[in-house]
């Protein structure tokens, strides 16, 4: 597995200089280091000289992918490109185009982003698989026809009104808890009621018809009829042999998101107003801040590998058929 | 036995949780009993970007900032017109202007006679810094955190972890040090470029520091703290202790609006020195995000991510509410304060809140003192009556909100570039059409459709409250506007369509080609939400028979194509930095192109008689021949129509009834030490507004008990049942 795993992780490099690669073309598409300036020097008295030295001072004033006035190695080495990367692959994200220093402003703002993201996820499993298995039991009865048609008009539904419709029902008209804000500490409870709430409604539809497909799928198999042959009682064959099993693809499917956690929600952090790595992201989109985006999307890849290489590793542990050579 | 415990541990968790919540309403965003005091709770809807008063130049900004730092001078927070009073000033500066043999003028001189000037200012003693541990001495007398050792670094993580802090004596030199900062190019500052037009040596200054900052950097000195006390700037003199001048190339009158913003405030040395130190700047502890100040606040908590709390500076110097003030004031209550000690509130609270329903709702809620009005929540804020008066909503006024109205010294406007060959330019027939669609464009219909009536339309670039601004049928532009019935009505169409065909398009006919005139709009509003409001921008052209191609795009591009003339109709505006017609004329002064200079001038315009009457009266004092020229100036520009003057934009605020000596200022952003909270009043409305309705939950419950039941049923069926 140790060679395995190592082999994944080599292969990870290549796909990271890609990534890398991508958000510097698709941002300098977008921005120009002169926009950039312009942006960050504000829109009032901005002169051609303050851009320069804003360019200067954030290594921004050199070509971006060649340096046709280098020679050699130097071509693409004095280059915005090479600069800004070279230490984002020993995970040193240096400062913002602001100033701030980002590894510090990340590993501040990813517990925010864990405080909501981890009960969302655990409690939303738990609601979502106790209803597919209650649909399951009940598989072909109006309770199952209804609850899949609920599922899918839940679906349906943006995510932003489950957070709208629940600000106003919660927080406006009940009067149960804060509308939004957050706080440090233990104080933070309150604010987090709503947005887990909300994040564990609005994934009831998707996540209740999903796991209700794999326990059907499960249902089905010879192993099932054997059990009833068995004599065994119907939720004796759902809960001990359907759902161990039907765990199998739910469980590497929760293992992938897993790292992701940290990355949190982009809407649910802006409308909620938690200080989490979700609203930092789209923050920096909004004042075009390279370093910080370039930052981002390098950390959300990386965790997207580690956690595809997590879900491999999970399969190993809960089938014993598989083996990673 | 099993199932008590739990239905226990659940009761017990109920009973800690409405403990927790005693005398606390359960939707309460802040700390039990943090609303009671004399606490003022706001919000800001994006995070501030710089802090550093030599950088910081938005309103966001100086929100925070205005109420740490303090310049020499500040507005008269009652005053209309608005006026300068002293701040840290003992009095106003003295301004001594000198010829060109040195001779002292008199205060009337000719700008061509005046070879520089000098203003001399001089600040009260005995202003202490806020508690800072850059300021922090030891028993020794040397600083406590200078140097820092890395072990005393390792257990900071914010300014507040710094057990020690100290004060000192403001003095003159940190003035000069301040302005020193301005001219320092790694700080940014975004008036270097126009103060090195103004003081005397800041250029040569500049380029000094400059090439001493990077000689710093290349020899890898720790820290890279450059002393810009080391570094002698011509224009700048300290006098005594208290008292310095700053001495200004020829004459510059507005310079005086300068001194009462942030960029002129005090800045200690020693604070420079602290944050340069290797490490901190790592943690985000500088001085872009740590102000000091010597003004009635300090920020204590500085996080731009979830709050920002400012909280009364124990060494604040004392400041008493204005005495003064208009009649109108003395009855609404404004001046029932005269003569009290500020600040009158302990601490303010700002929450980030980036959306504007929490914030709108929040504020219902009684959980923020003041907010402005979204588009969405207007009609809910706000109703008009017969004659146009905005007036608050019965639902408002049951809650004792209060709506505060001013017309903001900014303008929006519509503007021809005056580079293109179709539109611009001082032919007859450009001006004819300019003037055409200046009279179809109807902004008094854009302020009532897209501005929910939030706006003035504007007859001059000057709003009202800025000196040369006429009211009445003296300011009527009689280009688009005519008096009638004692109001400036629009002309008609039919005027529009007239001028058209003397400028050589019939109809909107363009002769070339015999088909309808072609014209190009650049706007950055290129979301959904524009979609209207340009959709409006076209049906006006229509009128005259012109097609209007949008050409949206985002704020980049279209700031490139501004920056190379190739727009030809657009939309800008400008929010004045200080109350001077000379703040909003050289938006449209020649030398200031766009392109030619990258300058304010978007539209480019060029007027040889426009430029010399703007040299004269930027330097002319208030008065008749002042106004005299202004008048000939708006003159000029309505013949001449390179703007479609558009609307002044008009702010209503909203405010709590326990919120007070809440008076708009569009000038000064100090205001915070002036307001009162009445913290018991906010209290008990809070818990009358916000009690927990829970009879839903039970509705909820016996719902779900009552759907569940037939489940329940179907299951034992199912459980008693034979598996197929």
């Amino acid at each position: 597995m140790t060679a395995y795993i190592v082999r994944r992780m080599l292969y990870a490099l290549p796909i990271l200089l890609g990534v890398n690669a991508l958000t510097f073309v698709l941002f300098f598409v977008v921005n120009s280091p002169d926009d950039m300036a312009r942006m960050h020097l504000g829109n009032k008295r901005v002169t051609a000289e303050a851009v320069q030295a804003w360019k200067q001072e954030h290594g921004y004033e050199k070509p971006l992918l060649i340096n046709h006035s280098a020679q050699g190695a130097d071509m693409l080495t004095d280059t915005i490109l090479y600069e800004k990367s070279l230490r984002l692959f020993l995970f040193d994200f240096g400062q913002s185009d602001s100033g701030r220093d980002i590894s510090h402003d990340i590993s501040q703002r990813m517990w925010p982003s864990l405080a909501i993201a981890v009960p969302t996820l655990l409690v939303g499993l738990a609601v979502n698989i106790t209803f597919a298995l209650l649909l399951a039991f009940f598989r072909a009865s109006y309770l199952d026809f209804w609850g899949v048609v609920l599922c899918v008009a839940m679906m349906s539904i943006s995510s932003l009104f489950y957070i709208i419709g629940g600000q106003f029902l919660v927080g406006k008209l009940l009067n149960l808890v804060p509308i939004s804000g957050y706080d440090t500490g233990l104080h933070a409870w309150k604010f987090m009621v709503l947005p887990v709430v909300v994040g564990i409604v609005g994934s009831i539809g998707s996540g209740t018809r999903w796991y209700r497909t794999l326990f059907l799928e499960e249902i089905h198999r010879d192993y099932v009829r054997s059990a009833r042959a068995k004599g065994l009682s119907e939720h004796w064959v759902l809960f001990r042999h359907v759902l161990r099993n039907a765990l199998i693809p739910i469980l590497t499917g929760v293992v992938v998101v897993l790292p992701l956690l940290f990355i949190g929600s982009l809407l649910t952090e802006s409308f909620f107003g938690i200080p989490g790595l979700g609203s930092y992201t789209i923050d920096a989109i909004n004042r075009q801040d390279f370093a910080i985006v370039r930052a981002m999307v390098f950390l959300g890849a990386v965790l997207y590998i580690i956690g595809l290489l997590l879900t491999d590793i999970s399969y190993t542990m809960v089938d014993p058929r598989v083996r990673l050579d | 036995m099993r199932g008590s415990r739990i239905l226990h541990a659940i009761s017990w968790l109920g009973m800690a949780f409405l403990a927790g919540c005693e005398g606390q309403a359960w939707n309460d965003p802040y700390r039990a009993g943090a609303s009671a005091g004399p606490v003022f709770f706001s919000s800001f809807s994006e995070r501030p970007k710089h802090l550093d008063p030599a950088r910081s130049y938005s309103s966001n900004e100086w929100a925070f900032i205005s109420q740490v730092y303090e310049p020499p001078l500040q507005y008269h927070f009652l005053a209309r017109p608005y006026a300068l009073v002293p701040q840290t000033a003992a009095r106003l500066p003295e301004i001594r202007h000198y010829g060109h043999d040195g001779s002292l003028l008199s205060a009337d001189a000719p700008a061509a006679d005046v070879a520089y000037t000098d203003y001399i200012l001089r600040i009260r003693p005995g202003i202490r810094y806020q508690p800072h541990p850059a300021l922090a001495l030891r028993d020794d007398g040397n600083p406590a955190y200078w140097p820092l050792v890395p072990e005393m670094l390792d257990r900071v993580n914010r300014l507040s972890d710094f057990p020690l802090t100290g004060t000192r004596e403001l003095t003159a030199a940190d003035y000069l040090y301040q302005i020193k900062r301005l001219a320092y190019s790694p700080n940014h500052s975004p008036i270097a470029s126009l103060m090195a037009e103004h003081i005397r040596g800041f250029a040569d200054f500049a380029e000094y520091a400059k090439a001493a900052h990077d000689a710093l950097r290349d020899n890898g000195e720790p820290g890279q703290w450059l002393d810009l006390r080391s570094i002698d700037m011509a224009g700048l003199e300290e006098i005594d202790r208290y008292a310095f001048r700053i001495r200004i190339e020829r004459k510059y009158p507005q310079f005086i609006f300068w001194l009462a913003m942030n960029f002129f405030s005090p800045m200690p040395w020693e604070a420079e020195r602290f944050y340069s130190q290797p490490g901190l700047d790592d943690k985000n502890i500088n001085l872009n995000w740590y102000p000091i100040g010597t003004g009635p606040f300090m920020l204590t908590e500085n996080n731009p991510n979830l709050r920002m709390v400012l909280e009364r500076n124990p060494n604040f110097h004392g400041e008493l509410y204005p005495t003064e003030g208009p009649e109108q004031d003395r009855r609404e209550g404004l001046l029932d304060d005269a003569g009290k000690p500020m600040p009158f509130i302990e601490r303010a609270v700002y929450a980030l809140e980036k959306e504007a329903i929490p914030r709108w709702n929040k504020f219902l809620q009684g959980y923020y003192d003041n907010s402005g009005i979204g588009s969405d929540s207007f009609d809910q804020a706000v109703q008009f009556g017969s004659a146009g008066e905005a007036s608050l909503t019965d639902a408002m006024r049951e809650k004792g909100i209060q709506l505060s109205t001013a017309v903001e010294t900014s303008v929006f406007y519509a503007g021809f570039n005056m580079l293109d060959p179709v539109v611009g330019g001082d032919s007859e027939r450009a001006r004819l059409l300019r003037q055409a669609i200046a009279i179809a464009v109807d902004f008094e219909e854009f302020i009532s459709i897209f501005r929910n009536g939030r706006g003035e339309s504007a007859q001059s670039p000057l709003p009202p409250g800025i000196f040369g601004h006429r009211d009445g049928e003296q300011g009527v532009n009689p280009v688009t506007h005519v008096w009638r019935n004692g109001s400036a009505r629009r002309r008609d169409i039919s005027d529009a369509r007239r001028l058209l065909e003397q400028a050589g398009y019939p109809e909107g006919r363009d002769p070339k080609t015999g088909g309808p005139l072609i014209l190009y709009y650049d706007t950055p509003a290129a979301g959904p939400d524009s979609k209207a409001m340009l959709q409006w921008y076209r049906k006006q052209l229509e009128k005259l028979g012109i097609e209007l191609v949008i050409r949206a795009t985002d704020y980049n591009r279209f700031q490139d194509k501004m920056l190379k003339g190739t727009s030809q109709i657009f939309s800008w505006g400008w929010n004045a930095d200080y109350p001077d017609p000379e703040n909003f004329f050289f938006l449209l002064y020649g030398p200031n192109g766009k392109v030619e200079s990258k300058g304010e001038n978007a539209a480019n315009f060029k007027n040889a008689e426009f430029d010399r009457l703007f040299l004269t009266m930027k330097d002319l004092p208030n008065g008749s021949e002042r106004q005299k020229i202004i008048d000939r100036m708006v003159e000029i520009l309505r013949q001449e129509s390179p703007w479609m003057f558009g609307f002044f934009p008009k702010a209503f605020s909203l405010h709590h009834a326990w919120f007070q000596n809440s008076k708009p200022h569009l000038m000064a952003n100090n205001t915070l030490k002036y307001k009162r909270v009445d913290g018991a009043a906010r209290a008990s409305a809070q818990e009358a507004w916000n009690r927990p309705v829970l009879w839903p939950l039970g509705a909820l419950a016996v719902v779900l008990i009552v759907s569940i039941l037939p489940a329940i049923r179907g299951f034992i069926a199912r459980e008693r049942s034979r598996a197929l």
